[in-house]
């Protein structure tokens, strides 16, 4: 009797899992054929392309430039171990643009952006203000959704290319001011070495992560339960999702640039 | 005009409605009354198709309702939320415009403004609240401002959810008149949810009441005393002894 159980248990949440992965992916893909059919809400996109790329940008560079200091530190004392300290332009340069910037600034989207659109549109949907979107003629996906993720897909990678860029720059202050490195060399060790690959990869990770984190904030708050609590269990449940599949995405993206 | 034929409609295992049949004639105002629970809410957002029924038909003008143009559908109709459903983002004048700044009703920003301003004052409120955002405004302004939404493209079919839920007596008192009035003036066909009898008699035609998901008793609000029904009277009378259970 118990292995029987056990195993419907198992059968059970298998069948709800792949039923929330068929819904999240029948979600996307009405997203994208509402980005791409009008009606368009083009003062919707602006605002969206503003609460996501502009006012993200504080957050982001912080967290860029601390990381790239803090990177520059621990090369440093990881290569004297083995008489390569010099490397540190190089592992920074490549650490920024090809992994922690990408990371960092979808983490940053899906902590900031996610959530912030996950509880505001759980927040229309409990207080019938999707319903009363449908009424007016308007399509909530349309009107709520496409700008959003748009936004998202288009101001990301900017977004990581500012990240890759200060993290960068924080390297090269935590180095020339601490570390004795001549500023001119790491400069050029970090131009010479960076290749356009490695900032292709950073830019198409922006783009895929920016996107996971504005669908997986719509798809939520569209799904919302009832009342606060439906309000906050949407607002978490998209931040949880939005790093696990930015990290997943990460790590497939990543074997994808590999391969090539 | 509106008629819905044994509508079902469940969620999981809780049975909303079990064979809803109404039927609301063109330029009538119709209420539905009956306790929290019965599926008011649920019968007038399946009209709208806002909720898809499980079994059984809706038609408005003899055509079934999940045909055609939802678009046009769509814009033959206005509705009061029962928590007005305002946008938080956009200021009142452009909430109350808001299906006359885009779409197949689209009108130039100023024309659009302007017929927002003339609804706003329609339901008594000043020009000077155009500009201010919902957050800004009391419970009584945001209903109205719901109103004047409802009926800013001038819809045949207008809906009201609980429109005095929350009210003070004379705020809901004058939300009532303003609802019969506006019905009266446009000739529009209008169908109420409600539990406040004051609002029942000041807005209906015709009335009926909802319980457990069927029609128990319809017709004129002036039958309604002497309807005989003992769910219409137990309503009416407030009571907790009669065949509604008063614990739900």
């Amino acid at each position: 009797m118990f292995p029987l159980t056990l195993l419907a248990r198992l059968g059970r949440a298998t069948m709800a899992a792949l039923a929330s992965i068929g819904r999240v992916m029948l979600f996307s893909v009405s997203t994208f054929s509402h980005m791409l059919r009008p009606p368009f809400y083009p003062r919707e996109f602006l605002i969206a392309l503003l609460q996501v790329g502009w006012l993200s940008l504080p957050v982001v560079g912080l967290t860029a430039v601390f990381t790239g200091g803090a990177l520059a530190l621990q090369i440093y004392s990881g290569g004297a171990r083995f008489n390569a300290e010099a490397v540190v332009p190089q592992i920074v340069a490549i650490g920024m643009v090809r992994e922690l910037g990408p990371v960092l600034a979808g983490l940053m989207i899906a902590a900031r952006v996610t959530s912030s659109i996950a509880a505001e549109i759980a927040t229309m949907k409990v207080t019938e203000q999707i319903d009363a979107l449908v009424t007016l003629s308007t399509h909530p996906m349309k009107y709520l959704v496409a700008p959003r993720v748009l936004a998202a897909l288009l101001t990301v990678p900017a977004l990581v290319a500012v990240g890759d860029i200060i993290g960068i720059a924080g390297g090269y202050v935590v180095s020339t001011q601490s570390l004795g490195f001549n500023p001119a060399a790491y400069l050029k060790n970090t131009v010479n070495f960076l290749e356009l690959r490695d900032i292709i990869s950073s830019l198409a990770k922006g783009a895929a992560f920016g996107t996971i984190a504005a669908l997986m904030g719509c798809y939520y708050g569209m799904n919302s339960g009832r009342g606060a609590q439906g309000v906050g269990r949407a607002t978490k449940g998209s931040v949880e999702a939005a790093a696990v599949l930015i990290l997943a995405a990460n790590f497939a993206l990543t074997g994808v640039f590999f391969s090539l | 005009m509106i008629r819905l034929e044994n509508v079902h409609k469940s969620f999981g295992s809780n049975q909303v409605l079990r064979g809803l049949t109404l039927e609301i004639p063109k330029g009538t105002s119709m209420v539905i009354i009956g306790g929290s629970g019965t599926g008011k809410s649920v019968a007038l957002k399946s009209v709208l198709g806002l909720i898809q029924p499980d079994h059984g038909k809706i038609y408005v003008d003899g055509k079934p309702a999940e045909q055609g143009d939802r678009d046009a559908f769509l814009a033959r109709f206005g509705m009061l939320f029962q928590g007005a459903a305002l946008f938080d983002s956009l200021p009142v004048w452009q909430n109350v415009a808001f299906r006359l700044l885009r779409g197949s009703l689209k009108r130039p920003k100023d024309e659009a403004r302007e017929i927002a301003i003339d609804k706003l004052r329609r339901v008594g409120l000043k020009a000077d609240v155009a500009d201010r955002l919902p957050a800004e405004l009391s419970g009584g302004m945001q209903k109205r401002v719901g109103l004047a939404r409802a009926i800013a493209a001038d819809p045949e079919i207008i809906f009201f959810d609980e429109p005095t839920t929350g009210l003070d007596p004379i705020m809901s008192g004058v939300i009532n008149d303003l609802i019969r009035e506006i019905v009266v003036e446009m000739g529009a066909t209008a169908m109420t949810i409600t539990h406040d009898m004051t609002s029942v008699r000041a807005i209906a035609d015709n009335v009926a009441m909802l319980h457990e998901g069927v029609i128990k008793w319809t017709g004129p609000v002036a039958d309604m005393d002497a309807s005989g029904d003992p769910y219409v009277a137990q309503f009416i009378s407030g009571s907790a002894e009669g065949p509604i259970e008063a614990v739900r």
